[in-house]
């Protein structure tokens, strides 16, 4: 972290004395440790270029950035680019012509055939025409597990999640809390939906979330998500950290037994020099299903009545999206590059799983892309009120059905 | 002493003095700040709020009218009422505490006691510190592993529990607790400015009397104190609907949702979730609240003036 | 305004020094203001403290080690993502913002009032009422059109657009304070100056303006501490590089990277709170009547 702040002031002053030099705010809410280390890595190569990177990064997850964002550009100071997930977040900004449109950098580029899978161009795309580079995909079907506590509690590392709720008990007994869990809505959230499809499988995950269909909301597989969800809250009972990367750290610790977590947790361990299969494991599809969400980050450039901006704008939009840049960040970030034809050799085992099933094609677009910004702050605030309580898993479920049914 | 007051006693005696200067331009001119502020901003601003309260307007605003849809989905809206109980909750709690603790304390500075100043000074710095430096202060005493919870136990009293950040079902007196240390202080110097304003002839008939100290406050000082409690309720009052700042310092609406409030559901629904409808919904019924309060304060501060 | 200075105790007087009546009564006053300074206390000794003594569990035991480290951090070191330039730019931003707006809000408002109390208009008390009114609107209800305002002027996420929220939020409170206090300046005092000739702009500076210094203090200190300590307008119309300090500091507590380093947190705590401090321990009274006049604010 440290160095990386030293080598960018140093890049900064340096590129301050170049002639055309344009400085573009970038707005994101990477703060945690990995996340700002990767972040550092955009902006090494924007300096590199003879530009200024100017860090706006927004403290808090998306939900507390995202508004600040949409407000400066809905209030006519729009930043040089923004991180945003795509998806249905930025569909009315579009719409309003407020966005960028990077169709021409794109076909320079070639988007269309290195971008893989496609489904995140797509997400991209409105009436044809394309508004965000992907930057990353991040699936968030992990669970993370330590083999600080499973040494502990003297019990050989679960192989999926069946195996970890039966070795929970063992984990309390040596005075672990068997699952951290930072108690904030969409990390809940987050939970329920990598449960969902361990348990119910692709076909019913896609038949709620993508086409809305409410009675498989109600059905038994969901009754069996619901029921795995209640079991999965008593297991995190004694955790009371709020952020994610506190309950990461609980995991690094050998305080917890596991964490589910998206990709992103990857950059944590990274930081605090762990490796893969010697402290820790990662279980992609929690062991049951090896199928990730394609979610992931993207950014937007806010449309610019200046036309040097503008150009500088579709200069990093290519940038970002370069071969080499996109190593090295998701190389730092733990998350999976956006193009296929790039080596990522030097990518650690759990990126390496990540890849593998990447390469089959066991990917799902992520909830993102297929439910707006209302349902899930809805079934965020759902989960969090059942996550922080008592409600039968019964309540939870016809009231998430009921979500479902009124979703647009 | 009390502002309100003030307003209604000057404009009354305003009422008395026409003045014909209507001539004068500058005045209005210089008035024309206020003026925009007042209609524009004010009036203005909270009608195009309600106005679009009855749309379905998501990330944009538009004009495209979906009736009672938005107040139907927020009065449906588990973590609204949420919010609705806990503001009552801590509303309720905050004005019965705060009212005690400012009077109680207001009465004990009253006794002639050594250093009142340095207590006074003591009991009123809270208020000069902002909602989060409050909650952030209070988030980190109550810390369970750290804080009160850890200090008893380390006394002890193992089986001592008192850890309402993370408890859902007393989270709110969390809140309670840091909200009563920023703002009593006022309150208290409210309350004993007006028990200073108590003629020193009614204790000293009092004493005459023979009636002890409790009763004649009860009987006697609290019921000549009514406009100051009025005036101390409305304070504390229009304090609690904006309730924001210190929960998201303190607790950001969490464990869960148990400590949300209504002014922070207007703001995720605004600006979180895109959909500014819901927000524009939730923040009329804010405002329906305040007018619901307002009113009977005002009959009885205004409309009672006027029969005495 | 009348004078919240508090005269002289009027309660029954207490009896002999050691009673036992006076020693529950000076007992309950140390206890209550042990429950007030005990937040205080526990932010200094943490904020001196080092981490690994932090983690030996006592926050109430005072510091066996005393570092001024996380001051530091948290005054130029403390990161919110990438940025690691600690409190001092919300300081300075915050600074930036309470200069002007003070200035401007009550060199608005005194004008107002005056014009209120000796230049009356027709409508000029309608308008006042809604003025006063506003200040009991929830702020909610005109966040959004506030936006669409500053878009129109272009100011979103300036400083000087933050500046004008504050004017207009902080002018119902202030008009009211200046209107008060202008309308008892005697009649006679405002009639042989307009009789000299004098117009509006004259009297105003040269009778009312040093007739009401006592009250612009007030006002002043009112509107430092409101200023300072706001939030919610803070974190809607400002951007991370225009936070003015509270945003920043719950920025900075709220984002860990890592460990949470409670000391930093403390410090950057005290730091934020330190200018309203300073400005309630200098103005002693004063503050009292500021803050009484300020309460109906909200």
């Amino acid at each position: 972290m440290k160095l990386t702040t030293k080598l960018l002031a140093a890049t900064a002053i340096m590129s301050a004395s170049a002639a055309s030099a344009v400085e573009l705010e970038v707005t994101h809410w990477w703060t945690s440790g990995g996340e700002a280390a990767a972040v550092g890595k955009f902006a090494e190569a924007w300096n590199a270029t003879g530009n200024t990177w100017v860090d706006g990064a927004i403290a808090g997850s998306g939900g507390t950035a995202r508004p600040i964002i949409i407000s400066r550009i809905l209030g006519g100071d729009p930043m040089g680019a923004t991180q945003l997930n795509h998806g249905r977040q930025a569909e009315e900004l579009i719409e309003a012509g407020m966005m960028l449109d990077l169709t021409d950098v794109a076909e320079a580029g070639g988007w269309k055939d290195i971008v893989n899978p496609s489904s995140l161009l797509d997400s991209c795309t409105l009436d044809g025409k394309i508004y965000c580079v992907p930057v990353n995909i991040h699936s968030a079907q992990w669970l993370w597990l330590s083999h600080d506590a499973y040494e502990k509690a003297g019990q050989p590392v679960p192989t999926d999640w069946n195996e970890f709720v039966a070795s929970a008990p063992a984990l309390t007994e040596a005075g672990i809390v068997p699952l951290a869990m930072g108690q904030q809505g969409w990390q809940q959230n987050l939970a329920f939906g990598a449960i969902t499809i361990a348990v119910a499988g692709i076909d019913a995950w896609r038949e709620v979330t993508v086409n809305k269909n409410a009675d498989v909301a109600r059905g038994p597989e969901y009754t069996a998500v619901f029921n795995a969800v209640a079991d999965a809250r008593e297991l995190a009972r004694e955790s009371n950290v709020q952020d994610w990367n506190q309950a990461t750290n609980m995991v690094i610790t050998g305080m917890a037994g596991a964490q589910l977590m998206g990709d992103w947790a990857q950059g944590e361990f990274s930081v605090a020099e762990q490796v893969e299969g010697v402290d820790y494991s990662c279980l992609p599809g929690l062991g049951l299903n090896e199928i990730l969400d394609t979610g992931g980050d993207a950014f937007y450039f806010p449309a610019n009545d200046d036309p040097e901006i503008t150009a500088a704008q579709k200069e990093l939009a290519a940038l970002l999206i370069s071969p080499e840049v996109q190593v090295s960040f998701n190389l730092a970030k733990g998350s999976l590059p956006v193009r296929g034809d790039i080596d990522m050799a030097s990518a650690n085992g759990c990126m390496q799983k990540g890849l593998g099933i990447l390469a089959e094609g066991g990917v799902l677009p992520s909830g993102d892309q297929s439910l707006s910004a209302d349902t899930q702050t809805q079934i965020e605030d759902l989960m969090a009120e059942f996550w922080s309580g008592d409600m039968p898993a019964a309540d939870a479920q016809a009231r998430y059905a009921d979500l479902i049914a009124s979703a647009d | 002493m009390s502002v309100v007051e003030d307003a209604a006693h000057s404009s009354a005696k305003g009422a008395k003095r026409p003045i014909r200067l209507f001539r004068n331009p500058m005045a209005k001119i210089a008035s024309i700040p206020m003026i925009l502020t007042a209609m524009v901003v004010f009036v203005g601003g909270t009608l195009w709020t309600v106005v679009h309260s009855f749309t379905g307007s998501r990330l944009l605003p538009k004009l495209n009218w979906v009736g009672l849809d938005q107040y139907e989905r927020l009065w449906e809206t588990p973590r609204w009422l949420i919010s609705i109980s806990n503001l009552a909750l801590y509303g309720i709690c905050s004005m019965i505490l705060t009212l005690f603790i400012g009077f109680f304390l207001a009465a004990l500075l009253d006794r002639k006691i050594r250093f009142e100043s340095a207590f006074r000074t003591i009991f009123l710095y809270p208020f000069a510190l902002s909602f989060v430096v409050t909650g952030l202060a209070w988030q980190w005493i109550l810390n369970p592993d750290f804080g009160m919870q850890s200090l008893v136990q380390s006394w002890g009293w193992e089986s001592f529990q008192f850890d309402p950040l993370n408890n859902p079902d007393i989270v709110m007196f969390g809140l309670l607790i840091a909200g009563i240390w920023q703002g009593s202080g006022l309150i208290m110097c409210i309350m004993l400015a007006g028990l200073r304003g108590i003629d020193e002839d009614i204790w000293k008939a009092a004493r005459v009397d023979g009636i002890g100290t409790v009763k004649t406050y009860v009987r006697i000082v609290i019921p000549m104190m009514r406009p100051v409690f009025i005036t101390s309720l409305v304070l504390i009052a229009s304090g609690i609907i904006k309730l924001y700042d210190l929960v998201v310092a303190q607790t950001n609406g969490g464990p869960g949702i148990s400590s949300e409030v209504p002014a922070k559901y207007v703001i995720n629904y605004m600006f979180q979730a895109q959909n500014l409808g819901q927000g524009f919904a939730a923040s009329t019924m804010m405002l329906c609240s305040v007018i619901i309060i307002l009113i009977p304060w005002a009959y009885l501060e205004f409309g009672g003036r006027k029969n005495a | 305004m009348p004078d919240i200075a508090l005269t002289g105790p009027r309660g029954p007087k207490p009896k002999k020094r050691f009673s036992r009546g006076n020693i529950i009564l000076y007992g309950t006053l140390i206890m209550v203001s042990m429950y007030y300074l005990l937040p205080l206390y526990v932010m200094v000794v943490t904020s001196l403290k080092g981490m690994p003594e932090i983690r030996l569990g006592n926050v109430f035991g005072p510091p066996l080690e005393v570092t001024f480290q996380p001051w530091v951090k948290a005054w130029s070191e403390a990161c919110t993502g990438l940025d690691c330039t600690g409190l001092s730019k919300g300081f300075w931003n915050s600074v930036q913002i309470l200069i002007p707006s003070v200035v401007l809000s009550i060199a608005i408002a005194s004008v107002n009032g005056y014009a209120l109390s000796h230049w009356k208009f027709k409508g000029s008390e309608v308008f006042f009422t809604i003025l006063i009114l506003g200040a009991f609107i929830p702020y909610q209800t005109m966040l959004y059109p506030i936006v669409i305002m500053l878009r129109e002027i272009g100011l979103m996420g300036d400083l000087w657009g933050l500046v004008l929220v504050h004017t207009v939020f902080g002018m119902p409170i202030l008009t009211l304070l200046f209107r008060n206090y202008f309308a008892s300046i005697p009649e006679e005092l405002f009639k042989a100056a307009r009789v000299d000739g004098a117009g509006f702009w004259r009297i105003y500076f040269q009778i009312m303006l040093p007739m009401a210094l006592p009250i612009f203090v007030v006002a002043i200190i009112l509107q430092v501490t409101g200023i300072w300590n706001d939030f919610l307008f803070g974190v809607i119309y400002t951007k991370p590089a225009t936070y003015p300090m509270t945003v920043q500091l719950n920025n900075i507590v709220n984002s860990v990277q890592g460990v949470k380093e409670y000391n930093v947190n403390m410090a950057a705590t005290l730091l934020t709170g330190l200018v309203p401090l300073v400005i309630y321990f200098a103005s002693g009274k004063l503050f009292v009547r500021g803050i009484a006049a300020g309460a109906v604010k909200g």
